[in-house]
């Protein structure tokens, strides 16, 4: 089975060369994007499958063994994110594939934008793969290539100006990790994590602790941890919605997994514990606190994105195995709801014509659908009981309990305010947003004339007025929304196999033995 | 295995320039910033790996070797940069055509205080209702500047052609 290892990888590849092919045809491109990425869960699910039974799957890229050549390692975390990943990557396909639809532009965005995503999901299912620091790093490049074409798309003004921000910060991050990785390779000579496993074991403490502190920042940068984290609420809600509900879904989230990988098997330990624990207090709270003062549904929910990437951090921080297995389980829950509530933002946009939230009212009445469609997953983030919210954040809050030291119950006590305060911010868009009534100024149920500003959603140009009721709400954008928001409750269902697997997952990844057995079964040189 | 010296020296003078130029508003400078960042990054993998004959069997004696694996990736860097850098020329150029100028603007958020300052009213004072008895619509409330009416403006006097 080891042959469906790059397939994540290398599909979506092959997808975009043949996507930018057909650049003038655009029901085949459509077509071409959908196949790959279905073909591409179809493999994430498997792959999940053969290493929950089997163990990590190894494939030496070309033939060569692992310290000459390059590894793709699929180990349980692994394979789950790429199966959560692969589809939030295909219900925001099908999405902004409805969108471009009904605002009509078959020309030139959509034909950048099916091969970029494409290369951007590739990017991003390189970087969970691979097995090699350096193939990390080319990962991440492919991955913030694309996005930085996402975001720019179209080229407007203020897509320019918040695309600028975006790509300097990103290749600073790279850069220093560039460096960190030049600096690994200096000090032990090889770059497979495998191998580095024993010898970064080897080397002195404060080189460790150097190494260590450059990987974590450059990480820090990519995952928008607190005092790194200013980036992301301007250049986000600039791009049109599906980008920004894959980037918040993914992109970030590519960031803690390789803080993860960090934390665990390079250097474990827990040397920078307290750091991590600190750090992930102050992005909750100062995220959320953002969060709560922002007027605009994206940008509010950019802010969200941000706080609980702390919790994140403080199950990896904890260095128990319920935190790290929590951890997981709370990444695999908040890519879903992230993404899906900005795909919802994406519709009270064209729905409403705006995500201000003092231009919106009366949603909840001109559209319930809509209405239930934003407010489950806000639900879900805030971590209200039945959902896999809730779930996420009981586990991590009894992981700080088992650990009892009192940064662990500062940081229990961060959480819960953080929860408490992200139903605050739901609450508001709701009452604001849904609740009240309705502008006059708003488009009414039976009126299906576009906005100007809901035919600015996807991208600039003018939009001709298609004239059918479901010009509003295209049923290829609801669709996703919809199987988005059931995918999230049912994470709930399935709350306890999944969380025997992440509990699985931080296992292996605690023991470190199963990841560099795999690797090598002889022994590492 | 020592490192060269003066490798060292070149590696910390262009990051020392290029974080400089990094901070630079302008974003062509922060393009030459990038460029020596990238270079000095490209540099020190260099530095990381042995020195010495071609890494190839039969023309060089195996410990006279170079170490051929920084060398492969310093490749691979450098096509990224090379992207990188197109990519950051062709934003530069568009910001041009676009406004005017190259410079990175402030974020909303600081235009948003900038604003509320200049109308002397504090950060943080928000006048539009939060939930409650706010049933009764008087239309869109004046005085208040949203993120995303702050971003579709530039701010006055940015929008001139350079000289």
């Amino acid at each position: 089975m080891n042959w469906l290892v790059p397939l994540p990888v290398v599909m979506p590849l092959l997808g975009a060369g043949l996507a930018l092919m057909l650049a003038g045809r655009p029901r085949a491109q459509r077509l071409v994007s959908l196949t790959v990425l279905t073909a591409t869960v179809a493999v994430a699910a498997t792959l999940l499958l053969r290493t929950t039974v089997d163990g990590p799957l190894v494939l030496a890229v070309g033939g060569w063994a692992a310290p000459l050549g390059i590894v793709l390692v699929a180990d349980q975390l692994a394979a789950l994110m790429l199966v959560v990943s692969a589809t939030v990557t295909l219900c925001v396909l099908v999405y902004s594939i409805g969108q471009g639809m009904a605002d009509g532009d078959e020309e030139t965005p959509m034909s950048v934008y099916h091969p970029t995503y494409l290369v951007l999901t590739a990017g991003v299912c390189n970087a969970f793969l691979s097995g090699d620091l350096f193939n990390l790093y080319v990962g991440f490049e492919i991955l913030l290539v694309a996005s930085y074409v996402l975001l720019t798309l179209g080229s407007t003004e203020t897509r320019i100006r918040a695309g600028t921000t975006y790509v300097v910060v990103s290749l600073l991050s790279s850069l220093i990790f560039l460096v960190a990785i030049g600096l690994v390779y200096a000090s032990t000579g090889t770059l497979n994590l495998a191998q580095l496993v024993d010898r970064l074991d080897a080397l002195p403490d404060n080189l460790r602790l150097l190494l260590q502190g450059m990987l974590l920042l450059a990480f820090g940068i990519k995952a928008a941890v607190f005092p790194l984290s200013a980036w992301l609420p301007d250049s986000y809600p600039t791009a049109p919605a599906p980008v920004t509900a894959v980037f918040a879904g993914l992109l970030t989230k590519v960031g803690v997994y390789a803080i993860i990988r960090t934390e665990t098997l390079l250097f474990p330990g827990g040397r920078t514990a307290t750091l991590l624990l600190v750090v992930a207090g102050l992005t909750m709270i100062v995220g959320i606190l953002g969060a709560v003062a922002q007027s605009d549904i994206k940008r509010l929910l950019s802010f969200t994105l941000i706080s609980h990437i702390g919790y994140m951090l403080f199950g990896v921080g904890l260095t128990t195995q319920l935190g790290l297995s929590a951890a997981i389980f709370y990444v695999v829950h908040h890519i879903t709801i992230q993404t899906t509530l900005f795909l919802a933002a994406g519709l009270v946009e064209r729905r409403g014509g705006s995500t201000a939230l003092d231009r919106l009212g009366g949603l909840a009445r001109l559209s319930p659908l809509l209405g239930i469609l934003f407010f489950i997953p806000a639900l879900n983030l805030a971590g209200i009981p039945p959902f896999s919210g809730f779930l996420g954040k009981l586990g991590l809050v009894q992981a700080g309990v088992d650990d009892g030291g009192p940064l662990a119950w500062t940081l229990v006590a961060a959480g819960l305010v953080t929860s408490l305060l992200t139903l605050y911010a739901t609450a508001r868009v709701w009452n604001l947003a849904f609740w009240r009534a309705p502008h006059a100024d708003m488009p009414g149920p039976q009126d299906t004339v576009h906005t100007t500003r809901a035919a600015g959603a996807m991208e600039p140009y003018e939009v001709p007025d298609k004239g059918f009721s479901g010009a509003m709400m295209p049923r290829l954008m609801v669709a996703p929304t919809i199987a988005l928001v059931v995918f999230g409750l049912a994470l709930t269902v399935v709350a306890g196999p999944l969380f025997d697997i992440s509990t699985d997952a931080a296992d292996d990844l605690m023991r470190r033995a199963p990841y560099v057995e795999a690797v090598y079964p002889g022994g590492t040189p | 295995m020592t490192p060269n010296l003066t490798y060292v020296v070149v590696v910390g003078v262009l990051f020392a320039a290029g974080v400089t130029l990094l901070l630079e508003r302008s974003l062509t400078r922060v393009l030459m910033g990038v460029i020596l960042l990238g270079n000095g990054a490209n540099l020190l993998l260099l530095t990381g790996g042995r020195a010495g004959g071609a890494p190839i069997v039969g023309t060089t004696p195996e410990e006279e070797m170079s170490d051929p694996l920084p060398q492969a990736m310093v490749l691979t860097a450098i096509v990224i940069t090379l992207g990188m850098t197109a990519f950051l020329l062709a934003l530069a150029y568009r910001s041009w055509h676009l406004v005017g100028h190259d410079e990175v603007q402030d974020d909303v958020e600081d235009r948003r205080i900038m604003e509320l300052a200049d109308r002397d009213e504090g950060p943080g004072t928000s006048d539009f209702g939060e939930g409650d008895g706010d049933e009764s619509d008087d239309g869109p409330t004046t005085g208040t500047t949203t993120a995303s009416d702050a971003d579709r403006k530039t701010v006055a006097g940015e929008t001139g052609r350079p000289r």
